[in-house]
């Protein structure tokens, strides 16, 4: 066979033409619904396809309600054992509750899920069990000390579970790629790893363990205010990816764009961003917060099919209760038919001390 | 005003598109014509209706000044005049103006004997600028998609445009428009440094010609595109910029919703990896 000059210039075109025809079908296809969040020009706008919108509402609807009871008889644990958490409710309320868990947690498994068979139910066998009483003090704490993010709307154990037992949208700590030579190629901090964490970009893909355990002084904010680095201004462009990896989570938990919460001309600004960043601030903190006080601490609780692979508890991020959209479950209020959800902890059962990532 | 000398031989009537005789004439060195006609028309009454529009606004300062599109609630409808309705006309009047001026240039080719690379090539940038108030714009279903007419605004605009889609580097269309912008760049400095080199040579030795020139790049890099070639590759370079800009702010919103990092997700998606 002969490698004509035109044989080649055909062969190429065939393959540049089988190339771009196929490009097109990654596309999306025009009658997109775009909604306007700032003033006429200034492109603050959500986008989105209807079409995948039908599939990520169906993935958000609220449960079943529960049918109410009347709350008269006698208190839970005065009837049960072991009672550490909903003690004060009756026990026909404290029954609803037990078996709206079960609608919303282990709807397969049932009450066997937790309470072990063969056993008194106020045994504490299955670990499940263990951690269940936890996460009720975790919907306490969240429907009461972080109004400032969830305000009225509450949540519920469906907020994150959806029937399922262990959530979907889970993130465990990134033991990351071992690069070939630490002299040479350095560290990749999980960069170009394609990770969905980081909607497939290139930026550091563990932006979690970096911001979302720790302490409340992550710094997560990162402006310079100078032109030059000085010893004040440590501010870095690798600094920022880490910052940018966290938002492009953030915005794809939430199916929303970076116009949701900041207008671009001026990311720090505060008086030139939608109020809807002051929510996002405090959901920050708050995910810290349960990190930190509630998830990351059940560790030992675990077995080790449920940890990690660098052997870490399960944690939650931004995903875990908005799984795409801008209000979990469109901002369905779910915790006002439970009120024995929205009270207090009492002394005691709130979140544990935060401990240096050295000591834990 | 002096005529050159050989300026008489281009005064020519005649090449007209439309209008026959009518405005074929010159006043002093510039021809009229009747896009020229159409060309003063439009731009008087567009920067008027800017200036109108910024006595509405805030300030006069220069970089501030603001004609903002509508509302997007008016999809495709007139807006009123201060919502965004003079933004609709003055865009009407910048387009007939580009466009008058593009078929000005046609006529002015033809009575030169010309083709017609020169607008065609202004056309390209005409149809980047109606790609993002018109065509964009009417893919979404609004006006309101359009830039503000603004220094700082329209760089909002773009900032906040390119941020509605997480990362817009990773947009494969921005990709193509800004390596053909740098290459564009790097193309007029060799060609530029080139010319220079050969015009001016050192004290004592004669202007180099274009054998001289095609050796040196020759030697160089193993080719040399000839000085008629880089004219031609720098019109490719050059409007192939401008293109692929316009596909590049198309394809985002009308054809694509998410993050551009997602885009590329086909390729993990291929079914070549193990």
């Amino acid at each position: 066979m002969i490698f004509t000059p035109r044989l080649v210039i055909a062969t190429a075109a065939v393959f540049a033409v089988v190339a771009f025809v196929g490009l097109l079908f990654t596309f999306e296809r025009p009658g997109a619904i775009v909604s306007q969040t700032g003033y006429r020009g200034v492109a603050m706008e959500q986008n989105y396809n209807p079409r995948m919108l039908v599939a990520q509402q169906a993935r958000n609807q609220p449960p079943e309600a529960i049918e109410k009871v009347d709350p008269d008889g006698q208190k839970a644990s005065e009837v049960y054992q072991n009672v550490q958490v909903l003690g004060d409710l009756t026990e026909v309320e404290f029954l609803r509750t037990m078996t709206a868990i079960t609608a919303w947690v282990s709807p397969e498994g049932g009450c066997a899920y937790c309470h072990a068979e063969g056993e008194e139910l106020s045994s504490d066998k299955l670990y499940t069990k263990v951690v269940a009483r936890r996460m009720l003090q975790m919907t306490r704490e969240v429907n009461t000390t972080w109004k400032s993010h969830v305000a009225d709307t509450g949540v519920t154990c469906w907020t994150c579970h959806r029937g399922l037992p262990v959530p979907e949208e889970i993130w465990f700590e990134d033991p990351g790629r071992r690069s070939a030579s630490k002299g040479l190629i350095g560290d990749p901090a999980g960069q170009n790893a394609a990770a969905p964490a980081v909607g497939l970009s290139s930026l550091p893909n563990d932006p979690f363990t970096a911001f979302l355990v720790g302490g409340k002084d992550a710094p997560i904010r990162n402006i310079s205010q100078t032109a030059l680095p000085t010893d004040r201004n440590t501010s870095s462009v690798k600094q920022a990816e880490w910052t940018y990896g966290l938002m492009i989570h953030m915005s794809e938990g939430l199916g929303v764009n970076c116009t949701y919460c900041h207008n671009s001309r001026a990311f720090a600004s505060w008086e030139q961003s939608p109020p809807q960043r002051v929510t996002a601030w405090h959901g920050i903190r708050m995910v810290q917060a349960l990190n930190a006080g509630f998830l990351d601490p059940l560790r030992p609780t675990y077995p080790a099919s449920r940890l990690g692979p660098t052997g870490d508890a399960p944690k939650a991020n931004c995903a875990t209760c908005h799984q795409g959209a801008y209000k979990p479950l469109y901002g369905a209020p779910l915790a006002k038919d439970h009120p024995e959800l929205t009270v207090p902890n009492p002394q005691g059962q709130g979140p544990q001390p935060f401990r240096s990532s050295a000591s834990r | 005003m002096a005529m050159l000398s050989f300026e008489k031989k281009y005064r020519v009537r005649g090449g007209t598109l439309i209008g026959g005789d009518l405005f074929d004439f010159w006043v002093g060195p510039f021809y009229v014509g009747f896009f020229g006609v159409t060309t003063l028309f439009f731009s008087i009454l567009g920067t008027a209706l800017i200036m109108y529009g910024a006595s509405l606004g805030p300030s006069w300062n220069p970089w501030t000044i603001n004609i903002a599109p509508p509302d997007i609630k008016y999809g495709l409808g007139l807006a009123p005049l201060k919502e965004g309705g003079l933004w609709q006309v003055i865009t009407i009047c910048a387009i007939g103006a580009f466009a008058s001026w593009a078929l000005r240039q046609v006529e002015i080719s033809r009575k030169l004997g010309m083709a017609y690379h020169v607008p065609f090539a202004f056309s390209v940038a005409v149809f980047a600028y109606v790609t993002l108030v018109v065509i964009r714009p009417v893919l979404l279903g609004a006006w309101g998609h359009g830039f503000p007419y603004g220094i700082f605004s329209h760089l909002d605009w773009v900032s906040n445009v390119g941020y509605q889609y997480l990362h817009f580097h990773y947009n494969p269309a921005h990709m193509i428009a800004v390596t053909f912008f740098f290459t564009t760049t790097l193309a007029l400095s060799l060609h530029g440094a080139l010319v220079l080199s050969a015009a001016n040579p050192a004290p004592g030795e004669t202007v180099k010609t274009s054998d001289h020139e095609n050796a040196f790049f020759r030697d160089t890099i193993g080719y040399s595109i000839g000085t008629l070639g880089v004219h031609r590759l720098g019109l490719f370079l050059a409007l192939s910029a401008g293109f692929w800009s316009a596909v590049c702010i198309v394809i985002s919103g009308p054809f694509w919703t998410r993050g551009w990092p997602e885009w590329w997700g086909w390729w993990l998606d291929l079914p070549i990896w193990g």
